[in-house]
């Protein structure tokens, strides 16, 4: 397909910091979900099937390893003349030197010669930390549609969840007339999901506005967003159903897990028609032993399964012993659970060893038990 | 490595009954999730071989669909090549549709390519090793061809009609013989080679003059008294697959863990084509022991001692044990299947039994409804 009109910038810096020592040497963006995936994986391939061939990828927090990831492109089919996935981190200019990406807006004016470069009509803002399936090219339709200056993503949300987002106020159009970050009494129920489509040439002025505005946050939601609303600039909200959730905690992320091995979940990975596309590991097939016990979980290749598993998710080359119970968990890719151990309610972080016998984790906790040492006796 | 890889398709010796009705051996689903040429192509592209042509018997739209442009076997688009060949001339021929006539047909790209040496082998016996310890030997030896072989106690049951290797004790080959199942012990050859590319052509353009019916190996069995050739031992697993109850067999051999470690070995990854699909859900009640479960599959029911490959469903109350489900096929609720194998898309629904034997599995058409 020729590239089509649209970049994507996918805001992927951020720490995650209350998703604790799972993101002390990642940055959020590259954590493990759903077995075989990174949370990038779904922006990334929601991209790639919205016919989007230019995506931009902001790291700053460890990047280390999200930057080779991501490089990679041909893994989204984003290997193309006319497209790539480009690294964007921040870098020594000439007269500023050195800064770190100050705010979302601000990562995207740092790389205002890379969009130059590109040329692109609109700009499709990203985050790189939620797990959800979105055509944005329908997105960009309807924002051709309302002749808006921006469009925003918005997500129905209850009254009392309404309290924790940010929220459009808009008119019988859809139009937003007002934007309020987490109201105490909202006045609607539809949150924004941190997704938006610009048209280039107006957010251009307004990121060059924004970087000389010593006072901003150099925010999208906290300075952009106003700064259009003030100039009563078309702000168009676009209402999107289905499956939405920043995985954001420990207990978040579990969630979002259980919630694939639901019968009805939404975010259906099966459907061959907008397939989220990950790194094609090289691994065995799964390998299910005489006395293995499965119930009611998501298993990929690679796992050698000699225990029982059940309501859990496992991710790619896995080594559950024998006699060993893992249940209401998420193991990560390589972790291997010793003979005889048991795993309870916990998120296993990627290749911990977890020695036979021992047990992590308890059936009536609070909170998920995030299993994080590299070797658990 | 100084060696161009030629991947040889097998001989009519090779007949897959029924899965070979719709694609060549090369092309053919194995355990779970790889097909059957990933491994020769893997142990060429793993031993440092950048230049590989695949010569195609028939039915080419499977295997030009799976190798792509060879990258996912690490294949550099820029540096190596992989080409895929077939002599278009002697399609409908069964007779005349031979290795040499394929060679002869596409002898331009044999001669253009730059390597010294040539690796001839073919995809359906499979086995890892480095091919590049072959070659050195072969050099330091100073043959004139070196063939792989294996030294098998099963030759009564496996390796039919392939050939038997007699050697001396500096293991020169003094005669090539076929099996035919007279023995328990014998030196069957992989029908690998390493030679220089110079006598390779030399030997490919004696074989066409000789006979419109000779095959590679039929040249090198008349050239055993001129030529120097040594047997080369693979030591680890190895199994050929030239009969359905052979790949029944090897497939079901594989589930074993222990017996797999000597085929998948570390630092020697067998590369294949990625599908991106989801992983595999075991629903609640499935039951799922002894076996080799690939991605994206749906599991409601019983699944014993078998192979399920990709996507894959299997209903409430099915019972699938010692079977081979190919990619796409859906199992009914209460069917039973017992030594089946089932190929791609086909769909069985419920209470119907089907229960071959390991001798002769029952064989379910592809896209077949019953």
């Amino acid at each position: 397909m020729r590239a089509n009109t649209m970049a994507a910038m996918i805001l992927a810096g951020g720490r995650g910091t209350r998703l604790l020592d799972l993101t002390k040497k990642v940055a959020k963006p590259a954590v493990h979900f759903g077995g075989k995936y990174r949370i990038i994986d779904f922006p990334l391939s929601n991209c790639a099937n919205s016919g989007i061939s230019t995506v931009g990828v902001l790291t700053q927090y460890e990047s280390v390893l999200l930057n080779s990831y991501v490089a990679k492109d041909q893994f989204w089919g984003l290997d193309i003349n006319d497209g790539g996935v480009y690294v964007l981190t921040p870098r020594e200019r000439d007269q500023k030197g050195f800064e770190v990406y100050r705010g979302t807006a601000d990562a995207i004016t740092q790389n205002i010669d890379f969009l130059d470069q590109v040329d692109p009509e609109y700009v499709l803002i990203l985050s790189g930390d939620h797990i959800y399936k979105m055509n944005y090219d329908k997105m960009l339709k309807y924002h051709q549609e309302k002749q808006a200056d921006a469009t925003i993503a918005v997500l129905e949300v209850s009254l009392k969840e309404a309290t924790r987002f940010g929220i459009m106020n808009c008119d019988e159009n859809d139009m937003i007339y007002e934007f309020e970050e987490k109201p105490a009494h909202p006045k609607s129920t539809l949150a924004s999901m941190g997704i938006y489509i610009f048209t280039y040439k107006t957010l251009r002025k307004y990121l060059l506005a924004d970087d000389k505005n010593e006072k901003s946050n150099h925010d999208f939601g906290k300075d952009i967003i106003p700064a259009y609303l003030n100039d009563n600039r078309k702000l168009a909200a676009w209402r999107f159903k289905g499956y939405w959730k920043d995985v954001g905690t420990v207990d978040s992320l579990w969630e979002s897990n259980m919630d694939l091995l639901k019968h009805d979940n939404e975010l259906n990975l099966s459907d061959d028609t907008w397939k989220i596309y990950t790194e094609d590991v090289n691994a065995l097939p799964q390998y299910i032993g005489e006395d293995a016990k499965i119930d009611n979980s998501l298993i990929t290749q690679g796992s050698v399964i000699l225990g029982t598993v059940k309501n859990s998710v496992l991710g790619t080359n896995c080594l559950v012993g024998k006699g060993a119970v893992v249940v209401d968990s998420v193991i990560n890719p390589g972790a291997k659970i010793g003979e005889g151990a048991k795993v309870t309610r916990c998120i296993v972080a990627d290749d911990v060893e977890i020695a036979p016998g021992v047990s992590v984790g308890s059936a009536d906790s609070e909170n998920i038990e995030l299993v994080a040492k590299k070797f658990v006796e | 490595m100084k060696a161009m890889g030629i991947i040889n398709f097998e001989d009519n010796v090779a007949t897959i009954d029924g899965l070979g009705d719709y694609r060549p051996v090369p092309a053919m689903a194995f355990l779970g999730r790889y097909r059957v040429i990933d491994f020769v192509l893997s142990n060429m592209t793993n031993s440092g071989i950048d230049s590989v042509e695949v010569y195609c018997k028939e039915k080419p739209r499977n295997l030009i669909e799976h190798l792509g442009d060879g990258t996912v076997y690490n294949i550099n688009s820029k540096r190596g090549k992989l080409r895929i060949l077939y002599g278009e001339k002697n399609f409908s021929s069964p007779v005349y549709n031979h290795d040499i006539a394929n060679f002869m047909l596409n002898m331009q790209y044999i001669e253009r390519d730059h390597n010294p040496y040539v690796v001839v082998a073919p995809s359906y016996f499979i086995y890892s090793i480095d091919y590049s310890t072959v070659l050195d030997k072969h050099v330091e030896s100073g043959a004139d061809v070196t063939v792989l072989y294996t030294s098998t106690n099963e030759a009564k049951t496996s390796y039919l009609g392939c050939d038997a290797l007699v050697m001396d004790k500096a293991k020169k080959v003094t005669a090539i013989d076929r099996n035919r199942g007279n023995k328990q012990r014998n030196n069957i050859s992989l029908e690998c080679y390493v030679l220089t590319k110079k006598l390779f052509i030399e030997l490919v353009q004696k074989a066409a003059e000789t006979s419109s019916l000779y095959w590679f190996k039929d040249i090198l069995r008349d050239s055993v008294e001129e030529l120097d050739i040594r047997g080369y031992q693979v030591k680890g697993y190895v199994a050929c697959i030239n009969s359905l109850k052979e790949y029944f067999r090897v497939s079901m051999q594989l589930r074993d863990r222990t017996t797999a470690e000597g085929l998948f070995k570390p630092g020697w990854p067998i590369y294949t084509q990625t599908n991106d699909s989801s992983p595999t859900k075991y629903e609640a009640g499935s039951k799922v022991t002894g076996s080799v479960v690939a991605n994206g599959s749906h599991i409601e029911g019983t699944v014993e001692n078998s192979i399920i490959s990709r996507n894959v469903t299997i209903r409430k109350g099915a019972v699938v044990k010692n079977c081979i489900i190919l990619p796409g096929a859906y199992i009914g609720e209460k069917a039973k299947l017992d030594h089946v194998v089932v190929d791609k898309y086909a769909i069985i629904h419920h209470v119907k039994e089907l229960k071959g034997t390991d001798e002769e599995p029952v064989y379910v058409k592809r896209k077949d409804r019953i």
